[in-house]
């Protein structure tokens, strides 16, 4: 296990390298300057540009700046933007506490709610609620999220006057739950809708008449039996959901207005802050992998026969 | 009406809610929608904006985003009225008899928000420092006028000297501006934000300034939260006429236009900018005489690049012709919603020397349009192409301005997407635009001059249309050496009406402001480039 593990770790290291190539390069190649469209429509001075250029680094070959960025890197240094001139790694830990809260509301909201509306689901397959239940999800898999939003918002917000339509610069947690119920609602009806089949499967398996015949009490034999056997298919998707959250939401944080990792790579982007999108892309790069490996750990720990060596 | 009590239950009634999308709202709630605004002190105002691309240096801003916060915290010689007058901010009076050298009196007693006095040295020393090539300044060639900008911006290398040997202080409240040529409009240019003067404090570390400015203000400086907002207080020692007549001010950051106006209207915020297209059928009727509708100094045009295949050499018939063959009115009404006013001259109203051009080349003509279409010789290939950002918003009314060229005069006109505002400035820098792009400016200060030099010389930087005309150029120098203001204007004037039998662009529509405010403030005006007077505004309660 621990030789697996360590095993694992290593192998991010060129998946990292990888990517963060990958990433840059991509930047690197995209059309239009930066630094000259700080100035807009106005006048440009060239040689300005070019000493702006010079001081940043940006003259170099793709290489060289690459180079610069992993060796910076490793000293803890994220870069700088280029019009604010604030270093990177203040941009993303502003951001990412923010994703961090929203992504784990959203996911709880998607494991419970999820998970038990699947089970409830399940365990009468075929029957009215099964029927409901697969209509409901069908609707909120086929509903774009930023309908959802915006629904969301016209009813809590404008309606029932429950919330208030924007989450405020200080991101409480009670302003976050709508957003988070938004954010996981796609998610939830998948987790839903893999939970209720696998539960409906194994519903039927040998193991689950052997522990009828024994006599089990009906809790044990759903609780344990049945939803370890179920949830290996259903931890797979929410291992890379988890990642996919983290990775920040643009639609969702731009209709409420959350200033999280979204919208933090979108504003980059645009702004062609290559170092600002590297280094939240290596982020959300880590935290998938580190998710991909906690699932992988998680099927040894759901089904016994699995073993790592 | 918040709590996490309220909040827990949204979250249970969610999806049922969600399930039961169309089961109808319950009343609407009116009543207490005044300011409820979280974290936002009594007496404050609130608005959307964004944070400024750069740190807040006056000389390295030239968004609007970033000048919003700089004209709030500093101030210079002068302004401008909503007319587009002159009035004497800093300055006592600015006077030339020559147009060559200027005179600057301040006003005694000015201090900046760290008690230090605004002193002549303050405004040389600072106007020294943008200019400085050095320092890598945004707007530093706003200072080549001033004699002496060579050695401290040459083209090329080191500069020469700190200083530039233009200015020159008298007194402590006095200082000289001598210029390399004569500019009749000079005082006008002063009144652009990057003029304003920096404290001692400044020098001492100016990479931290640019985070915590101090300035000479109606307003100081509070706190620069980034990405989520920034608070300035009212300066209580202002002596300046545009003193804040709220106790201070939060610039606050939202991720669209959208989620701004949902705080606007849910009064969490006091003042919106611009209203975003999904929101701009209803939002006169959301906001009655609240909403705001007023132009301002910027015109939107497509910029012929005379390098091209289709316009080299072309005859300005032909551009007359195109013009004639977009339908401004219709465009303007249905698929700009009226966020824009059809244009009929080359300079926006609200600069001093706008005019009427007594022409029908802005008039919607099919029948003429393509007869001077044809008279002109037609472009290569029947074929002309926009250039435009993607990024910008600007697909809709680019596409529809097409087809209206090509049904009126049967010239085949497509729209040339670049994918975004980057890329679309380099294709102009480097001349690769096909046939024409969508250009816009904003005055920088309010005067026909800004909309003619800076845009159609042939050597202004920002002609980027390549436009090179000897008889305008030599228009544009009657103008530069006229003996007055008034003559200059004039002669810019009797320019204005030469261009117009060049056509080095087809001007479209003037900009809008279209935007609103909340019950909890009063008294929001606009001014000559469509920019709140924060400190005008009022709170009610």
């Amino acid at each position: 296990m621990g030789r697996y593990v360590a095993r694992r770790l290593l192998q991010m290291i060129p998946v990292f390298l990888g990517s963060t190539l990958l990433v840059f390069a991509m930047m690197y190649a995209l059309p239009g300057d930066p630094v000259r469209a700080l100035a807009g429509e106005q006048a440009v001075d060239p040689t300005q540009i070019a000493e702006m250029k010079k001081e940043l680094g940006l003259d170099l070959p793709l290489w060289h700046q690459y180079w610069n960025y992993l060796v910076n890197l490793f000293q803890g240094d994220f870069g700088t933007q280029i019009a604010s001139g604030r270093p990177v790694a203040d941009i993303i830990s502003e951001a990412f506490p923010i994703t961090v809260r929203l992504a784990l509301f959203a996911f709880i909201f998607t494991v419970v709610v999820g998970i038990s509306m699947g089970v409830f689901a399940g365990l009468k397959a075929d029957t009215l609620r099964d029927r409901g239940l697969l209509v409901l999800t069908l609707l909120l898999i086929s509903v774009p999220s930023f309908v959802l939003g915006f629904l969301g918002q016209y009813f809590f917000a404008f309606q029932l006057g429950w919330v208030d339509p924007n989450v405020s610069m200080e991101a409480n947690a009670d302003e976050l739950i709508l957003p988070a119920v938004v954010l996981g609602s796609l998610s939830l009806a998948y987790v839903a809708r893999l939970t209720r089949t696998s539960v409906a499967e194994n519903l039927r398996s040998d193991y689950m008449r052997t522990a009828v015949a024994k006599g089990l009490p009906r809790r044990r034999i759903i609780g344990v039996h049945l939803m370890r056997n179920s949830m290996i298919p259903v931890v797979t998707f929410l291992g890379t959901d988890l990642g996919a959250l983290l990775g920040g939401a643009v639609v969702t944080e731009g209709i409420f207005n959350v200033k999280g990792v979204g919208s933090a790579v979108f504003d980059a982007l645009r702004h062609r802050e290559g170092a600002t999108v590297v280094g939240i892309v290596t982020l959300i790069v880590i935290v998938y992998l580190v998710a991909s490996l906690v699932v992988d750990l998680l099927y040894a720990v759901l089904d016994p026969r699995i073993r790592y060596a | 009406m918040r709590g996490a009590k309220s909040a827990k239950w949204v979250a249970g009634a969610a999806i049922i809610a969600l399930a039961a999308t169309a089961c109808g709202g319950g009343d609407s709630d009116d009543s207490s929608k005044a300011s409820k605004e979280k974290g936002k002190p009594a007496g404050y105002v609130s608005i959307d904006v964004g944070e400024p691309q750069k740190p807040l240096i006056p000389a390295d801003t030239n968004e609007s985003l970033g000048s919003y916060v700089i004209q709030s915290i500093f101030t210079q010689l002068l302004d401008f009225d909503a007319d587009g007058n002159i009035v004497y901010t800093n300055a006592e009076s600015v006077k030339s008899t020559d147009n060559k050298t200027w005179t600057v009196k301040l006003k005694a007693g000015w201090k900046f928000h760290d008690g230090t006095p605004v002193t002549s040295e303050s405004y040389i020393k600072a106007w020294n420092w943008y200019a400085n090539v050095k320092n890598a300044q945004q707007n530093a060639f706003w200072f080549e006028d001033i004699k002496g900008y060579e050695d401290v911006h040459p083209e090329k290398g080191d500069p020469k000297a700190t200083e530039m040997s233009g200015l020159k202080a008298v007194d402590d409240t006095t200082f000289t501006i001598e210029l390399n040529k004569p500019v009749p409009y000079y005082e006008y240019k002063l009144g652009y934000t990057t003029f304003a003067p920096l404290p001692e404090v400044f020098y001492k570390d100016t990479k931290a300034f640019g985070q915590a400015p101090v300035g000479n203000g109606p307003y100081v400086f509070e706190k620069w939260d980034h990405k989520k907002l920034i608070q300035v207080k009212a300066n209580p020692d202002y002596q300046g006429p545009n003193k804040a007549k709220n106790k201070g001010v939060l610039f606050k950051n939202y991720a669209t236009v959208e989620a701004a106006y949902q705080d606007l209207l849910s009064g969490n915020l006091d003042m919106i900018r611009q209203v975003g297209p999904k929101d701009l059928p209803k939002y006169k009727a959301d906001l009655g005489d609240r909403a705001i509708d007023e132009p301002y100094a910027a015109i939107q045009s497509l910029v012929p690049t005379f390098y091209s295949k289709t316009f080299k050499d072309i005859d300005p018939k032909v551009l007359q012709g195109l013009s004639m063959g977009i339908d401004r009115d219709t465009i303007t009404k249905t698929v700009l919603n009226g966020t824009r006013k059809p244009a009929t001259s080359f300079t926006p109203p609200g600069v001093a020397g706008n005019q009427d051009l007594g022409t029908d080349v802005f008039k919607f003509d099919p029948a003429k349009a393509k007869q001077l279409v044809k008279e002109g010789g037609g472009v290569p290939e029947n074929k002309i192409w926009i250039q435009y950002n993607a990024d910008g918003g600007h697909k809709e009314w680019v596409t529809a301005v097409c087809e209206s060229i090509r049904n009126s005069t049967g010239v085949d006109c497509v729209p040339d997407a670049k994918p975004d505002f980057q890329t679309d400035l380099e294709a102009r820098d480097n001349d690769q635009v096909k046939s024409m792009y969508r250009g816009g400016w904003v005055a920088d200060y309010p005067l026909n001059v800004n909309f003619m030099r800076e845009l159609y010389g042939s050597t202004a930087e920002a002609n980027n249309g390549r436009f090179s005309d000897k008889e305008v150029d030599a228009a544009f120098k009657k103008g530069d050496n006229a003996a007055s203001l008034d003559e200059s204007i004039k002669a810019y004037q009797d320019a204005e009406k030469l261009v117009l039998e060049k056509m080095p662009a087809i001007p479209l529509w003037e900009y809008k402001t279209n935007g609103g405010y909340s019950k909890s403030v009063d008294n929001v005006t606009t001014d000559f480039h469509g920019d709140y007077n924060i400190t005008e505004v009022t709170v009610t309660k």
